[in-house]
């Protein structure tokens, strides 16, 4: 008798999302009506009036223990396009350091009426404790959880494919770099598993790779020539040098020489395929600039997507609690 | 109680419509069909009245429905699509049934915020009847008065043809 | 006090002695078994029908979090809970605040212990000083004041020269080293399995190799010194396997395991519960059935609960950010019971692992019954259930991964040198 399997934290009985914390358990309906509904708000990017109703008089919170900026704005831009308020709170520096409990900081914002939170943490789980912990009527968007899950960058990616590729079970897709510490590359390798994309590659030198990477079902490269024959899609990674720990590389320039996406190592790919950056680039590092300023990337789009996906994520969670 | 067809009651929006297609009439510039029954009209009625050089456009009103709070984002939205200006446009909004006025409600905030149009008739396969709001149907195939529970539904197989279906009904 | 205990189902591990017969005591021994002395006239009488008679268990590894953790559980209240618990003898390591490496303290320590109903504690004292692994205590003086052996608990110990010159300096006292295996940088700042659940849930891990080179490095220095020592939590197959071939060698060395570890694995850290952040981190099933094999063919000597109290801040964390540890006290005889039951082990031989094994580790005279011999005895119900709640737990610490689970098995006396020391 092991300690209980919870019922998934992320749905509630009759099977509606609840929370968004990580694509890992997710079914494959959910993350199709995400991705589905996104595509209605696309269209609403190019009106006079970028703005839905649907969050109208509810109040989102960014709560973002872990700095950025990026991730920030287009939740912020998503959820005014919902016709939502939002206030964005980066706890770094205030209470944490006076040594407030995150709960504590959660309970005392949830008394301020929120009705959703963004919450960014450097700790995997840090989305899930909250979670677990908010009163019934708030929801939670996992914006980034230490290594272990980017759910809306993971969707975003999958629209971004679906878009340009078509259906999942044709593709063959690879992602490059520093899989060891990536969120989004988790997240990705969640999703491509559950859409039932056929095979989906890693491709990094063995440092950057959990040892068990083989278990969520992706195969291994460790050569990029080899990683990216014949794919349809190229998802690189950005290197993290803020989170790159002990002897795993030695130096950036290696890393570019050997994993660095040039235009002569995109030629291995498909000559139809995508290449796609979760931002922001280190150019010269793992991606050169041609590629990325070339007619394979997608990276510009991958940042409107994002947004339409944060606001079916919103939307789909928001609601149907009266 | 016996219903007419779709197909007549097409002819009959056909009837009412078509004098005020020219000079003369109101003369709509664009048409907007409601998903999913009030597209299928919409191109029916594209067909029989000649418009296949006007623009159109479809619309999926889930975004703008007031039952959001309490029901949440239903499942299947579709895209809306309003490839033309609606800024000063006299347009048909064309839906399959009328019956509380919350639809047509929701789908005129939305074409109110792609722009401001200078005119807005609603045309209705069947009107059945139940308003919670003040809406009307400025052109309806048909209309009637029906109780409470009953719904009545257009549906399409799958060779396409349309038919009306009626549910709820106490016998 | 003179007790008449009747009626019991009295199991002996160490004589293989499994029988419904009386027990009686007398001054804080055993005075009879099965048949009393003449004229005996109890001042109390326990009725034991559908108990087990057995003797008090004896936990090798009982944080008390006295010194300098009193906010997250008293001398006092971990006690209680030990005594609720069966255990009658315990060992407390070092790493309190300060750590046990000053006479001074060790004699405070045991002299608050003395003072208050609950086991007799066995103060493991502190290897090096501050427990930094660079300069050696004065063992010689801390063993005087009531130290059994020698511990670096989980703090670091870089610096291999010192463990040899440690080993060697124990040995010349004959005193035991007890020491976890791990290294002092492989796996530094992880807190999960290097495995499939830390790969999915990008938590920072641990591999294997942390625990075996560090063992391998110990059982040289062992081969070396010829010191005694003993390892304490095991958590992988190979090292199971390093210590059972170290063991065919004949090297004088002895090991335990967390009970926790007996049981649980990964897979159980995979929705993040912070009360299964374990040191060393639960590993796989495939280790966790090592670990049950190493039990059932020796190579590991002992059970213990590993008892760690935690406070609810501390442990309501994301999982890399809370403290480790699981309370264990309560559970370590369910636990044990329930790992018989699942294994076919018959108690007489399931509870030697927590009785007479570990004892013959701290070379004490517990864990066994024997006329003449001190009065320290377990009664509990094997099948009595029971829900893990913070309400149902004595310790301070609710830290358990069994939260909200029935367990079979529930202590209704405790006896310590003939006193009842706990009663349910």
């Amino acid at each position: 008798m092991s300690p209980k399997i919870s019922p998934n934290l992320q749905l509630t009985e009759d099977g509606r999302l609840r929370h968004l914390l990580t694509l890992d358990g997710l079914p494959a309906r959910i993350l199709t009506q995400i991705l589905d509904t996104a595509e209605s708000f696309i269209s609403v990017g190019d009106r006079e009036v970028k703005k839905v109703p649907l969050l109208r008089g509810k109040a989102i919170f960014n709560i973002f223990f872990e700095n950025s900026t990026r991730t920030r704005t287009t939740f912020e831009i998503a959820a005014k396009r919902l016709s939502a308020d939002v206030v964005n709170l980066n706890i770094g520096a205030s209470s944490q350091s006076k040594g407030e409990t995150l709960l504590d900081t959660v309970a005392n914002l949830a008394a301020m009426q929120a009705d959703m939170f963004v919450v960014r943490h450097s700790a995997a789980g840090a989305a899930h404790l909250i979670a677990r912990h908010v009163a019934p009527h708030i929801s939670v968007v996992n914006a980034g959880d230490g290594r272990a899950a980017h759910p809306t960058q993971g969707l975003l990616d999958m629209y971004t494919l679906r878009h340009f590729k078509g259906p999942f079970h044709k593709l063959r897709v690879a992602i490059v770099g520093d899989i060891l510490h990536s969120r989004v590359a988790r997240s990705q390798i969640h999703a491509l598993t559950t859409l039932g994309c056929p095979e989906v590659r890693v491709v990094a030198p063995r440092t950057l790779l959990p040892r068990d990477v083989e278990s969520m079902g992706v195969h291994v490269y460790e050569r990029i020539e080899e990683g990216i024959r014949d794919v349809d899609a190229v998802l690189m990674l950005r290197l993290q040098n803020e989170r790159m720990q002990g002897a795993r590389l030695p130096s950036s320039g290696e890393f570019y020489k050997r994993w660095g996406l040039t235009p002569e190592k995109l030629k291995y790919a498909k000559p139809d395929a995508i290449v796609m950056h979760p931002g922001p680039m280190n150019r010269g590092v793992e991606i050169d600039s041609d590629v990325a300023d070339g007619k394979q990337a997608v990276i510009l789009p991958q940042v409107t997507f994002g947004i339409a996906v944060r606001m079916a994520v919103m939307s789909m969670l928001g609601g149907g609690q009266a | 109680m016996h219903l007419p067809t779709p197909e007549r009651l097409i002819d009959k929006l056909v009837e009412q419509i078509s004098p005020d297609i020219g000079p003369g009439g109101w003369q709509p510039q664009a048409l907007v069909g409601m998903h999913t029954g009030g597209v299928w009209v919409m191109e029916n009625l594209v067909e029989r009245l000649g418009l296949r050089e006007m623009p159109t456009g479809t619309l999926d009103t889930s975004f703008y429905r007031d039952d959001y709070a309490q029901r949440g984002l239903h499942d299947g939205v579709k895209p809306s699509r309003i490839p033309f200006d609606v800024e000063g446009r006299r347009i048909l909004l064309i839906d399959d049934v009328l019956n509380t006025g919350r639809s047509v409600r929701a789908a005129m905030n939305l074409l109110f915020d792609y722009g401001r149009p200078a005119h807005i008739r609603l045309a209705v396969l069947v009107d059945r009847g139940g308003r919670q709001l003040p809406i009307c149907a400025d052109y309806a195939g048909l209309r009637l008065d029906m109780p409470a529970g009953e719904r009545i539904n257009l549906e399409k197989d799958a060779d396409g043809r349309l038919s009306l279906v009626v549910s709820g009904r106490k016998s | 006090m003179k007790v008449h205990i009747k009626n019991g189902r009295v199991i002996d591990p160490a004589t293989g002695l499994d029988q419904v017969q009386d027990v009686y005591v007398a001054a804080g021994h055993i005075v009879g078994l099965g048949s009393g002395p003449a004229d005996f006239h109890p001042n109390q009488v326990i009725d034991a029908t559908g108990l087990v008679v057995c003797p008090g268990l004896v936990d090798l590894a009982v944080r008390l979090r006295e010194p300098g953790g009193e906010h997250m559980a008293t001398l006092e209240s971990e006690m209680h809970a030990a005594a609720a618990g069966g255990i009658t003898s315990l060992a407390c390591p070092p790493d309190t605040d300060p750590p046990l490496d000053e006479p001074g303290l060790i004699d405070m320590l045991k002299f608050r212990a003395r003072h208050m109903p609950g086991p007799r504690v066995y103060p493991v004292g502190a290897l090096t000083w501050k427990l930094q692994g660079d300069r050696l205590t004065e063992m010689a003086e801390l063993h005087e004041s009531g130290c059994i052996a020698f511990s670096q608990a989980d703090a670091r110990m870089e610096d291999t020269e010192v463990l040899l010159r440690a080993l060697e300096y124990a040995k010349t006292f004959d005193l035991p080293v007890w020491l976890r295996p791990q290294d002092a940088f492989i796996g530094r700042g992880g807190v999960a399995h290097d495995g499939i659940v830390s790969a999915r849930l990008g938590l920072p891990a641990v591999p294997v190799p942390a625990e075996t080179v560090a063992l391998s490095t110990i059982l040289l220095l062992v081969r070396e010194t010829g010191a005694r020592v003993h390892l304490c939590r095991l958590s992988s197959r190979a090292g199971v396997e390093m210590v059972r071939r170290a063991k065919h060698d004949g090297l004088p060395i002895t090991c335990d395991v967390g009970i926790h570890h007996v049981h649980l694995s990964e897979m159980d850290t995979a929705d993040f519960n912070s009360n299964c952040h374990l040191i060393p981190p639960l590993r796989s099933l495939r280790d966790r059935d090592a670990l049950r094999q190493g039990l059932a063919d020796g190579t590991i000597d002992a059970i213990c609960s590993d008892h760690t109290p935690v406070d609810e801040d501390n442990k309501q964390l994301p999982f890399q950010e809370s403290e480790a540890g699981a309370t264990g006290v309560e559970l370590l005889l369910p636990l044990t019971l329930k790992w018989a039951a699942e294994t076919g082990l018959p108690l007489v031989k399931a509870l030697g692992y927590l009785t007479h094994r570990p004892a013959g580790i701290l070379g004490i005279p517990a864990g066994h019954l024997a006329i003449g011999g001190p009065a320290d005895l377990c009664l509990f119900d094997p099948e009595a259930p029971w829900t893990v709640t913070p309400e149902n737990l004595a310790s301070l610490g609710k830290n358990s991964p069994y939260l909200g689970l029935e367990v079979l098995g529930r202590v209704r006396y405790t006896l310590i040198d003939g006193h009842l020391d706990f009663k349910r």
